[in-house]
């Protein structure tokens, strides 16, 4: 198992340790994960599931939460929606 | 998919592994059920496995034949005897005969100016992003709000080498030193507490202490804390700010047990008031690692049908029940947090709505109704207990899903199938 | 509350008795509405919010198209909470029968001066991207809209309010007498005349009234912007309505300011408990995805029940009690209530202070199902 993976976030390849959530991934891209309905952005806040701040597309499915998604190859992230 | 279980155990925490085990120790056919990628819950999330506490539950769970479901969630219970869960490859059907809910607890947190910026997290929440990888060594780091869980974060983070400007604590160095003492009722705690001292030895630690706010401009830039009836302003990167625990009893709520205080009320077995769900854990009142543990060893052998396993169990159980009492009394939140939030500051995150405009409402329903505070897919969990602190307002009932579901999750059976599913025999 | 008399006491401020308080108060009569709980907080809070031309009678579309004329007048002064959107209704068809039943409608409203397009499977999807294939087309009625309706009637009680009617909620009224109402504390509150808005509440208050709840299921998504345009409702949703005794879904989807997507509907009769049903539950969103088979990997946050206020003709009661010349009914507006609450109370003003109505008042007066209403 490589120590180090890549994948997409907004458009850019970021390496994130294997096993990292894509929380961690768009933290270490220096990236917010969503807009708020007022427009302001958004990180991780619980670290646990529950909050929904931490909300990304994968793959082209919105509504993702990135602390309970483990980064994996090629995958190709979106922010700010 | 459709499984069907003798016991069913959601929550992979402590309890719930405690639970698991036992009750497949005693020659049922036990799930474990999690919404987690992994088991371990929060406080044993990315534990060392070689040694420890956790290792040792962990082996022995793995010395069983209890079947495993992470990254599954809970959200609706469509009839007696039959739990919906969503996995990403689909709707899990769960058949249970006796359930033990081991949900456990969630921070709680409450808003002050600029808690939603970027790189302000809850304790917990730092916490679990560093074990998910998260780079801290160098990065400067506030801790903030109250709980046992402030030190432990502090310990873990040095360990990771974090540079930790302070810990603010808002409970007063009268209470601390009170729940010190009462420490020494419990050993096991001692030598926690001891091993935390030496963990976070130099990090200035300030009591009756609060964050101001916190300011940045796209993400957190320093955080302005109340020390000494003083403010501060500290630059820092990280705020892992969060205000002791609430218990996750939406579930329980869902499936009819009586709630007591906000918290789900159990017989000396670890029974609810539904014949057959058992709870243990913070969900019966927050008392940390040792008192889940109990509990849940105590809730596995009764839905086991084996009490008096059970009985041998209940002494140490007493010791954790100081425990939950101690922290809610020594942690308990003082009124100038409220008073920290201006009218902008937004409460409820999802819809975005601010102090002002919930202000003019009387009840929780009038607030959500009107502003739609509450209505977001986090269903309240975060700015229920907010509300409740900052208006005294109770949450209203639950409903399903108790959790943001696919709708084709939420639609999966027809009326026939769903009364066709088996809760006893074969599977 | 001041002991002397009130011209009009109107007994609860759902989006009816709030419409009916502003057009008391903005005819400068002394009104007092009194609520049990928070205004807006029965059938308003949990319906649709949607405004919409409905035909399954003259008097029904003239109700429905007046009102959703008022409400067209009214939305330059809403405020942004109410969320009033011109998304326009498509009415679905999937068959060739329900197709004749849109061309049906569609020279009905056309002979009524209500704009509307028929479309054809090409229309329908280029318009409505997530709908399935293989639809016989529809109805688009471009003057039809959604809004949020717990603001707006929070949005008309303020309004009626500056125009110095009063307002108290958390006050159960318990009896209807011939100078006053009567509160559960046993205090009465002296008035003139008394309009009884309380929906499902209204038998309660009146014997006689013959009105019955009907439960509906809903359900609503997180936001997904741009997947549905226009609110949806497939002409089956006719016989849904049709139905007298038997419990029923309908596809039916909204889009919500926020990009929100709000999934309805169910019709159960005899349901008294307010909890959500599974099968109920399922049995609708199965419905939902037939048509918008899409609408399967949203994700759902909320689900929640409501009562309409079901009347045996379709037509809700407006007007005097039978028998009665102080005592009136505003009730018993099944899924219109939002549609319907201005026509409503501006037809029920007009009628009370002996102006002529726009519309006339005869077919929803309550004498007309003939039977002999008493006060409890």
């Amino acid at each position: 198992m490589p120590d180090e993976i890549t994948i997409v976030v907004d458009d850019s390849p970021v390496r994130v340790p294997s096993g990292a959530s894509v929380a961690v991934a768009v933290a270490i891209a220096g990236r917010a994960c969503r807009t708020s309905v007022t427009g302001e952005p958004r990180g991780p806040l619980c670290g646990m599931g529950i909050c929904f701040e931490c909300r990304v597309t994968i793959n082209n499915i919105p509504h993702c939460r990135a602390c309970q998604v483990f980064s994996e190859p090629g995958m190709v992230v979106r922010t700010g929606d | 998919m459709q499984q069907r279980f003798d016991i069913l155990v959601v929550g992979g925490g402590p309890a719930g592994i405690a639970a698991a085990v036992r009750a497949a120790e005693c020659g049922a056919k036990v799930g474990i059920v999690d919404d987690n990628p992994n088991l371990g819950g929060q406080i044993w999330r990315g534990a060392s496995e070689s040694i420890g506490e956790a290792a040792s539950w962990r082996g022995k769970l793995q010395a069983t034949n209890v079947t495993i479901l992470c990254g599954t969630r809970v959200f609706h219970q469509p009839r007696a005897g039959v739990l919906f869960a969503e996995h990403e490859d689909g709707l899990q059907v769960l058949g249970y005969e006796n359930l033990i809910l081991a949900t456990g607890a969630r921070e709680r947190f409450l808003p002050f100016p600029g808690w939603t910026l970027p790189n302000v997290m809850g304790a917990g929440g730092l916490q679990a992003m560093v074990k998910s990888g998260l780079p801290i060594d160098g990065k400067r780091v506030i801790i903030a709000g109250t709980g046992p869980l402030l030190l432990a974060v502090a310990a873990y983070l040095r360990q990771k080498d974090a540079e930790i400007a302070v810990i603010c604590e808002q409970a007063s160095i009268r209470n601390l030193a009170r729940f010190s003492i009462a420490l020494l009722r419990h050993p096991q705690k001692i030598r926690q507490a001891l091993r935390l001292r030496k963990d976070i030895r130099g990090v200035p630690f300030a009591t009756s202490s609060w964050p101001i706010s916190a300011d940045g401009r796209n993400a957190l830039e320093s955080v302005t804390i109340s020390r000494n009836g003083k403010h501060e302003t500290i630059a820092c990167e990280y705020l892992a700010c969060g205000f002791h625990l609430v218990p996750n009893i939406e579930l329980p709520q869902l499936l009819g047990c009586q709630i007591h205080g906000g918290y789900v009320q159990v017989d000396e077995l670890q029974e609810t008031s539904v014949k057959g769900i058992y709870c243990a854990g913070e969900p019966t009142g927050i008392g940390g690692v040792e008192s889940s543990l109990v509990q849940g060893e105590i809730a596995g052998f009764s839905a086991a049908s084996r009490p008096e396993e059970a009985r041998k169990l209940f002494g140490a159980r007493e010791r954790g029940r100081d425990m939950c009492s101690l922290l809610d009394r020594t942690f308990r939140l003082r009124g100038e947090l409220r008073n920290v939030l201006s009218s902008e500051t937004l409460v409820c995150r999802c819809e975005d709505v601010s102090y002002s405009r919930l202000q003019k409402h009387s009840s929780w329903r009038a607030a959500k109704l009107q502003t739609r505070c509450g209505m977001g897919p986090c269903q309240g969990r975060i700015c229920g207990p907010a509300t409740e602190f900052l208006f005294d307002w109770s949450p209203d009932s639950t409903r399903p899903p108790i959790f943001p579901a696919r709708v084709d999750n939420l639609a999966a059976m027809t009326e026939p199938e769903l009364q066709q599913t088996t809760i006893s025999g074969g599977s | 509350m001041s002991k002397s008399a009130y011209d009009v006491i109107v007994i609860g401020c759902g989006i009816v008795g709030a419409a009916c308080a502003l057009e008391f108060a903005r005819r400068e009569m002394r009104v007092a509405v009194i609520d049990r709980e928070i205004v807006g907080g029965g059938a308003t809070a949990a319906g649709m919010g949607h405004i919409v031309v409905m035909d399954d009678s003259d008097a029904q579309f003239d109700l429905t198209r007046y009102s959703q004329q008022l409400w067209q007048e009214l939305r330059p002064e809403l405020p942004d909470d109410v969320e009033y959107e011109p998304c326009g209704t498509i009415w679905v068809a999937a068959d060739d029968d329900e197709m004749a039943e849109v061309h049906r409608k569609h020279h009905y409203y056309g002979d009524r001066g209500v704009p509307t397009e028929v479309l054809d499977p090409q229309d329908l999807k280029k318009l409505e991207p997530n709908l399935r294939e293989g639809l016989a087309g529809g109805l688009l009625v471009p003057e039809d809209a959604v809004l949020y309706p717990p603001c707006a009637a929070q949005f008309l009680i303020e309004r009626a309010q500056k125009h110095g009617a009063h307002l108290r909620t958390g006050a159960n009224v318990v009896q209807i007498e011939n100078d006053c109402v009567r509160l559960a504390d046993g205090t009465t509150i002296p008035a003139e005349i008394v309009v009884n808005a309380t929906g499902t509440g209204a038998p309660e208050l009146a014997v006689g009234v013959d009105i019955k709840k009907r439960k509906g299921h809903l359900l609503i998504t997180d936001r997904y912007p741009g997947f549905l345009r226009h609110q949806l409702v497939e002409l089956g949703y006719l016989k849904s309505a049709h139905s007298v005794s038997s419990d029923s879904v309908a596809f039916n989807v909204q889009p919500r300011r926020t990009g929100q997507i709000l999934i309805g509907s169910s019709r159960q009769y005899g349901a008294e408990s307010s909890e959500v049903e599974s099968g109920m539950l399922m049995r609708m969103l199965q419905r939902a995805q037939e048509y918008m088979p899409a609408l399967g990997s949203l994700s759902s946050i909320r689900a929640w029940t409501g009562f309409r206020a079901a009347t045996p003709d379709k037509l809700p009661l407006i007007g005097p009690m039978a028998g009665e010349k102080t005592k009136f009914l505003a009730s018993g507006h099944e899924g219109l209530g939002i549609t319907t609450s201005l026509g409503t109370a501006r037809i029920l003003a007009d009628h009370i202070t002996g102006s002529q109505p726009a519309i006339p008042i005869d077919p929803y007066l309550p004498s007309r199902l003939a039977k002999v209403f008493a006060h409890a």
